[in-house]
């Protein structure tokens, strides 16, 4: 079980819910996946309307809705976000988003440890997207986040895991959830990351624009399953010369 | 170094001629880089890659869904006002045109944004002619606080203005600036605008600067397509563009490629674009700036937007009118262009779902980029 905060999950894999091509296509990928935690972004949300086309199909679904403060440059903007959306969605749980640079979605290390140290003072329980510096994440740690969300490599760039051997810092000396964000563009990322003792990972871009994004959705499932698993188990260690699996030893020992 | 120095040690001739030398190996190297240099693009501009348009496209669509998705944001363009102290030849609000002059007031504007609010838009783009003394910063003021009432988001296009000007626009809610260059060529850009502060380029290829140091989160760059030759406009638009994003790095920008439209003035275009040329542009706009939105207007035949669109636009217009009063006050006005997307948003928005893709209405809050 994946435990954040007051709540355990059974799924360690998170959606995003942006760029798919139909609500409809975004309610069965997140249905394939077994997610239990959706976010999404309260910039896209028509609040007061009675329907709203994102919204709508995620609140019929039996899952836990995690709003995200993207298009927020600075704390201020993310702070004001975050309590419009305890306010409209009647939830305390928060995706920490600051993001100054639109080009690479690059997040901002000094506005997101100002904002999250604030916004858990206000009762909120923080995720926040982060650049994989695991100074960083110990002190979002220390300010109260709930997790921490360090980057695998630029949001939708489906690039994997870039930031591996800081990673393994980060999940080293963490004491609360590390959930890698960004960057996971194919089943076999997800799996790395949790080989590597991620608790969880979420994923957006390499499902919603996948040919086939419920297909992919499963196939992420698996992987984070299988991932997850080996780290349990215990990974073999990789060796630069050949090891026979039937050793001599046995023979040796009898001499 | 500013855009303007960069752009003065450039020549225009040398350009257009550099523009047409490129081969099929070079088009080809540029197709399967990953960051694609000035010269890249220049390779994709020139006549060597119209063979290779179908690679070129399905590339440039394999970047729009990584990046943004299956999104395309709607908006609608809201005319202020048709007075303009400009004569630029190819426009029906130049100055000595005689069309009948109005600036919306108040009670104007409200009946106006109610109108759009009820085609379902959330985005609009506020148009004025320019006239700095009439339409200037003070009616900009007076106008915003209603306007911001109704919209999500508000991009603005009216004369370029100061520094302080956009600042304080910025503090009453615009959140992005469009400043079409029209064209970068010096002589075309005098032969086609003969009065008005608009006569003067340096005042114009700097403004983006001055929204930039204004911090306002979007910049709209943009070329008047079928003034001057395209190509050589497309490279010093990207050259602008590095600049800027260097510059500006908190800022998003944007992409207009508007061909001239008939027009009460009745002009001829001189270097027209052909559909496909304008397809190469903007696929190749997308290879190389992945990052950036490219929006289509109707000024874009429906036919033509529902096969471009899917490739790698970003933001569409629909059911516009550009005439001020033209939604609800003042219907049958005469317009600055004729629009050639007739359709209602509705239909649009159905039309782009049976293609797979989503209408997204709303993508930001009045509270972001103050």
């Amino acid at each position: 079980m994946l435990h954040i905060a007051n709540k355990s999950f059974s799924s360690r894999l998170l959606l995003g819910s942006g760029k798919f091509a139909h609500p409809g296509i975004m309610q069965q990928a997140i249905q394939a996946s077994g997610c239990q935690l959706v976010t999404l972004a309260l910039k896209r949300l028509q609040l007061g309307q009675q329907q709203d086309d994102l919204l709508s199909p995620l609140q019929q679904m039996n899952i836990q809705l995690l709003p995200n403060t993207s298009g927020a440059k600075t704390a201020k903007e993310a702070i004001f976000a975050a309590e419009l959306a305890r306010d409209a969605l009647q939830t305390n749980w928060l995706k920490l988003e600051i993001h100054p640079d639109p080009r690479y979605l690059m997040p901002d290390p000094i506005e997101t440890l100002m904002a999250a140290e604030q916004l858990v003072k206000l009762g909120f329980v923080v995720l926040p997207y982060c650049s994989a510096d695991p100074v960083l994440c110990k002190r979002l740690e220390q300010a109260g986040c709930a997790a921490v969300m360090p980057l695998g490599a630029a949001i939708g760039s489906n690039q994997g895991l870039q930031t591996r051997a800081m990673l393994e810092i980060i999940i080293e000396q963490a004491m609360v959830p590390v959930i890698i964000d960004a960057g996971l563009g194919a089943p076999s990322h997800a799996a790395a990351a949790m080989e590597l003792g991620a608790a969880a990972v979420l994923v957006n871009t390499a499902i919603a624009s996948s040919q086939n994004p419920v297909a992919m959705a499963g196939a992420f499932a698996q992987a984070v399953n299988a991932g997850h698993m080996a780290y349990n188990a215990g990974l073999a260690a990789a060796h630069s010369h050949a090891a026979p699996s039937s050793p001599l030893t046995d023979f040796l020992a009898t001499l | 170094m500013s855009f303007y120095t960069q752009w003065q040690q450039q020549d225009w001739q040398t350009l257009q001629l550099q523009s047409r030398n490129f081969s099929t190996a070079q088009v080809q190297a540029a197709l399967h880089k990953t960051r694609l240099a000035l010269s890249d693009l220049q390779a994709l501009l020139s006549p060597a890659a119209l063979p290779l348009l179908p690679v070129l496209a399905g590339k440039a669509q394999q970047l729009t869904r990584q990046r943004f998705g299956h999104s395309v944001q709607f908006y609608a363009p809201l005319y202020l006002s048709n007075l303009c102290a400009n004569e630029c030849t190819y426009c029906g609000f130049s100055l000595s045109q005689k069309v009948k002059r109005r600036t919306l007031n108040s009670t104007e504007i409200a009946q106006e944004c109610l109108a759009i609010k009820a085609m379902g838009i959330d985005q609009v783009l506020l148009v004025t002619g320019e006239h700095e003394r009439k339409v200037g910063i003070d009616y900009f003021f007076d106008v915003l606080p209603l306007i911001r009432r109704y919209f999500s988001s508000v991009q603005l296009e009216v004369q370029p203005l100061r520094t302080d000007e956009y600042a304080r626009l910025k503090s009453l809610g615009v959140d992005a600036v469009m400043l079409y260059q029209e064209t970068y060529n010096a002589a075309a850009y005098q032969q086609y605008h003969l009065k008005g502060k608009k006569s003067d380029i340096h005042w114009r290829l700097d403004a983006p600067d001055r929204v930039g140091q204004a911090g306002i989160d979007k910049i709209g760059l943009g070329i008047l397509l079928g003034l001057s030759d395209w190509r050589t406009d497309a490279i010093l638009l990207a050259q602008h563009l590095q600049y800027l994003q260097k510059q500006y790095w908190q800022c998003r920008f944007s992409l207009s490629v508007p061909r001239i439209r008939p027009c009460s003035g009745g002009n001829e275009v001189s270097n027209p674009i052909s559909d496909k040329e304008l397809i190469q542009l903007i696929c190749a706009f997308r290879l190389f700036a992945p990052e950036l939105e490219i929006s289509l207007s109707t000024r874009e035949s429906a036919e033509f937007r529902q096969h471009v669109v899917p490739l790698a636009v970003t933001s569409v217009s629909a059911g516009s009118k550009t005439q001020p009063g033209g939604y609800s006050v003042e219907p049958e006005n005469l317009e600055q262009f004729s629009i050639d997307d007739n359709r209602s948003p509705q239909q649009v928005a159905r039309a782009l779902t049976q293609q797979g893709l989503q209408p997204v209405w709303k993508d930001w809050d009045s509270f972001l980029g103050r």
